[in-house]
């Protein structure tokens, strides 16, 4: 996360720059060419959701805005429920998310600081769950959240959540807790410090950066899950995603009002990656330097 | 699913049972100062993580085994009737089935062209983000973040939206060309020319992460690595697969495992790109898989694909694992 801003900082500094300017154009060019072609879909999207519906459906589209109107995010927000299932993600996001964090902090704990028996097994198992394609256990999935009474239910979809943001969690965090010295721990606890008071004063501070992208990744990830959303909750209970996804299933498209609805899905959430990404660069760098 | 398997039943009990004894024995035969409070400690830990992980995963896990070789339909999931073991049935219908395996070629051929398709221009984005300038690097990197910070549901509507046959710009780009009329021309009419769309689609989305840890590794080449070997007479070309490349190995080796992964497991893309009803020659491993059980009601045939699907991703996880094996060891 950190590497876009320093890989963006060495550059600048110039090391190629003995090089002759004229190649460097041509890689500019190219660059802008990537730029432009990547970056197209999504402004094609913040195009079409601004444009009048009619401009939409037009067979030879204007490359350039023609127009600004709200209108296509008033249809969106009328065509079906939008606050409902938005609602309903927060909470299955944000709960899986505390549950994440709060369990896979003790367990990155537990693998990064401790030498044990067991360890090795610990941390391959977390890993090789990581490799199992959610989509194979979705059926013993739904039959487990069938017994249990959970179908349906937010609580069945926060449970289910956590079998791919616990593995990543974990992991996640114990990269971070394994880049502290232990040294700063253990000179904590020879100045009198126990274990957890060296944990909280010590570790838990420089911990914090890396805590906050961690659990804003975990939340994206919840945030976009599809497919448990469509099978565990039944059309009322929908969440955005799904929301998102059924309006494409309705006859006689409107893509307009749905592109509307992919950027107030989409907006938000990549606002928060791209905060994340440079506040996670300045935060672990901070921290270093502190310690 | 044999390692999962494994390493399922291993990580069972130790957070109930067995700590008390291994703390013990093991450390007091072995490691002598340790007392047993700090040897339980990292079990209790860990405990409320595993008994979580064994709830919904590792139960699940169990399940989709066993369900695989029972017969287990709609009277089975409604309870009129207890689910009877079948043995190997389930796989025999599957395997003998001639559809399945043109949905096991589909899916190679869609998961290994849309791998290679991200790491060959993954590695090429890399390599241009440390010629260009600053400005520029800026700007690419922004459309990367975005684009992967984008969710797949948004992805796929958008790119349904790109690719209309009537009104999507992508043909009436192409008919700007000259001789090129491409309005009204339908990329889903056939499996080939929409499963290209799609993986367009997972490219576009997956390119992002693979630039962005590339990039990061790039650095880490040593220049005065790159400054002797260019002294030696090597070109560019040379450079780079002489010095860079095999710096670079074991990132490339998990970042190609990861994207078989995941490009392996795509599944809404064709969903909803299918608008919840992927055609027969659209199916690949994960929507047939989800077809025969929720769409056939043949939970047990469908969990024997899904066993199928990740018996065929465990070469590949093995060669991950091992790697990762080492990361364990180094710490």
């Amino acid at each position: 996360m950190s590497a876009v801003a320093t890989s963006g900082r060495t550059s600048a500094t110039g090391r190629k720059s003995s090089g002759p300017r004229k190649s460097k154009l041509g890689w500019n060019l190219l660059g802008l060419f990537v730029f432009l072609t990547a970056g197209f879909p999504v402004y094609w999207m913040l195009n079409t959701a601004i444009k009048p519906a009619k401009d939409a459906i037009d067979p030879d589209p204007s490359l350039l805005p023609t127009g600004f109107t709200l209108d296509n995010f008033r249809r969106a927000l009328d065509i079906a429920d939008f606050w409902g299932p938005v609602g309903r993600s927060l909470i299955v996001s944000l709960s899986v998310v505390v549950i994440g964090i709060v369990v896979g902090m003790l367990a990155a704990l537990a693998i990064s600081r401790f030498a044990f028996r067991g360890r090795k097994i610990v941390i391959v198992g977390i890993l090789a769950v990581q490799m199992v394609p959610l989509v194979a256990m979705i059926i013993p999935v739904f039959l487990l959240l069938n017994d249990l009474h959970q179908y349906d239910k937010l609580s069945g979809l926060i449970l289910t959540y956590l079998t791919f943001i616990l593995p990543f969690t974990v992991w996640t965090l114990r990269g971070f807790i394994v880049n502290i010295p232990k040294e700063l721990e253990e000179a904590a606890m020879v100045d009198g410090c126990s274990r957890t008071g060296a944990f909280i004063r010590v570790v838990f501070p420089l911990l914090a950066p890396g805590m906050v992208a961690t659990s804003v990744y975990a939340f994206i990830q919840a945030w976009n899950e599809y497919l448990y959303a469509l099978m565990l909750l039944s059309q009322q209970n929908q969440t955005a995603t799904v929301w998102l996804g059924n309006f494409t299933t309705k006859h006689g498209t409107e893509y307009a009002p749905m592109m509307a609805g992919a950027t107030m899905m989409a907006v938000p959430i990549v606002v928060l990656f791209l905060l994340v990404q440079r506040k996670m660069a300045a935060g672990l760098t901070a921290g270093a330097v502190k310690g | 699913m044999s390692a999962a398997d494994t390493t399922t039943p291993a990580k069972v009990p130790p957070p109930r049972q067995a700590p008390p004894p291994a703390v013990a024995g093991a450390p007091r035969a072995k490691k002598k100062k340790r007392t047993s409070g700090a040897a339980a400690a990292p079990w209790v830990l860990l405990a409320p993580c595993l008994l979580i992980l064994v709830l919904v995963l590792g139960y699940p896990m169990v399940r989709l085994v066993t369900l695989s070789f029972q017969k287990f339909g709609q009277s089975q999931l409604w309870g009129f009737l207890p689910p009877e073991s079948v043995g190997f049935d389930n796989f025999e219908g599957v395997l003998s089935d001639g559809e399945f395996w043109q949905v096991v070629v589909r899916t190679i051929l869609f998961a290994g062209g849309a791998v290679v398709f991200t790491m060959v221009v993954g590695m090429l984005i890399a390599l241009l983000l440390q010629r260009v300038s600053g400005w520029v690097k800026t700007l690419i990197n922004i459309v990367l973040v975005a684009s992967w910070g984008m969710p797949i549901i948004v992805a796929t509507t958008v790119f349904k939206w790109l690719f209309d046959s009537d009104y999507g710009v992508f043909n009436a780009l192409l008919s700007k060309l000259p001789g090129v009329d491409m309005i009204g021309h339908n990329w889903f009419a056939s499996g080939t020319q929409g499963l290209s769309v799609i993986m367009l689609l997972v490219v576009w989305g997956a390119v992002p992460f693979v630039v962005i840890t590339l990039s990061a590794g790039l650095t880490q080449v040593p220049a005065e690595l790159e400054e002797a070997a260019r002294l030696d007479g090597a070109g560019s070309w040379g450079v780079f697969r002489h010095v860079t490349l095999p710096i670079l190995k074991p990132i490339i080796v998990m970042l190609t495992t990861l994207s078989v992964i995941w490009d392996m497991g795509v599944f809404p893309q064709v969903f909803v790109m299918r608008g919840g009803h992927p055609e027969a020659e659209f199916q690949l491993l994960t929507t047939y898989s989800y077809d025969r059980a929720f769409v056939v009601n043949d939970y047990a045939q469908g969990s024997a694909i899904a066993v199928l699907t990740v018996l065929l991703l465990l070469g590949v996880v093995a060669v991950y694992m091992r790697q990762m094996l080492q990361i364990g060891e180094v710490e």
